[in-house]
């Protein structure tokens, strides 16, 4: 299958399509173990503005003028098709990496924000945001053992989600599991590409 | 370059050139279109016009970007900052040296590709 592009590189390569999702989340609620579950894990180097959290961490003597700092962070990458490669990239929880995360969205299928039921509340930053933005997404309980188990049903209620917003249950250290969630996640989102047709 | 020199030997910053040392201090590309980390970029196979010298960093990335890459696998695999190679990038697409290929803008109404996604997600 190939896409029609108006601007073919000169090489007369075929480019492929990319597409991406973000898998979101609280400190420590498996997003990277969901990434690499799933797909060949790469890393990458980014910057993050320097804030006041910063001191005493990052020694900034002689460095006055700067005002980020360079951090890790992960993405995946799966390869469907010569011609058709999907990324994951976890978006960095803390508040300090907010301004990468415009960015990040911006072009995405949509998100996965992951939550944990011990701790449900660390996740309804990212909720807010994706609302906010009209990203489409799916909750996926990462169902820890030794967590509490609530019915998809309770989780929706307790975060007050749009109900037409899905959550699964999954365990993000299983490839089949973490499938089963992109799965959902691009489902939902082809519903409602064919419910509303964009306007080309 | 304002910057005095010795800003540059910072001893915890290992053996590394500063990053952005190698953009010559700038944080931004100077225009031209924002590049997005599933933007691909390919070399338009043209030499660099008169006056423009290539760093040795723009002749890497040159010659990882004879077939269509992604800006983020082609930061990773040069191991240099988003942003720093943000800035190369877009000094090789000003001298036509680079074509950008820009990734959908609103994959989430193109059902074809969701349909195509879908697809390889199930064949995993």
């Amino acid at each position: 299958m190939d896409y029609e592009r108006s601007d073919r590189p000169v090489t007369g390569r075929v480019s492929p399509v990319t597409a991406k999702i973000l898998v979101a989340g609280g400190f420590g609620v498996g997003k990277t173990t969901l990434v690499s579950a799933i797909s060949e894990i790469r890393p990458l180097r980014t910057e993050e503005e320097l804030s006041d959290r910063g001191v005493g961490v990052d020694d900034t003597t002689g460095v006055d003028r700067k005002t980020t700092t360079t951090v890790a962070m992960d993405f995946g990458r799966i390869s469907f098709r010569a011609d058709l490669v999907l990324y994951l990239f976890g978006t960095p929880g803390q508040e300090r990496f907010r301004f990468m995360w415009d960015e990040l969205s911006y072009g995405a299928i949509g998100a996965v924000v992951l939550a944990d039921t011990r701790r449900l509340a660390d996740c309804f930053a990212s909720i807010d945001y994706f609302e906010r933005r009209g990203t489409p997404m799916v909750v996926a309980v990462n169902c820890f053992d030794g967590a509490p188990a609530y019915e998809p049903g309770d989780i929706r209620i307790a975060l007050d989600l749009d109900p037409a917003t899905p959550v699964v249950l999954c365990d993000a250290r299983q490839k089949n599991s973490v499938k089963r969630v992109l799965i959902a996640l691009v489902s939902h989102v082809l519903g409602q590409a064919e419910a509303s047709p964009a306007t080309v | 370059m304002v910057a005095r020199r010795d800003s540059w030997l910072d001893q915890a910053a290992g053996p590394v050139v500063r990053p952005y040392a190698m953009t010559r201090g700038r944080t931004a590309p100077a225009d031209g279109p924002q590049l997005s980390m599933i933007d691909l970029v390919a070399a338009t196979g043209q030499r660099p016009p008169d006056g423009f010298r290539l760093a040795p960093e723009h002749r890497q990335i040159l010659s990882l970007c004879h077939a269509p890459v992604t800006i983020v696998d082609l930061a990773s695999d040069i191991n240099l900052p988003v942003g720093v190679v943000r800035v190369l990038l877009s000094d090789l697409t000003a001298h036509g040296l680079l074509q950008v290929l820009p990734a959908r803008h609103r994959p989430m109404t193109d059902a074809r590709l969701l349909r195509d996604v879908l697809d390889g997600l199930r064949a995993l």
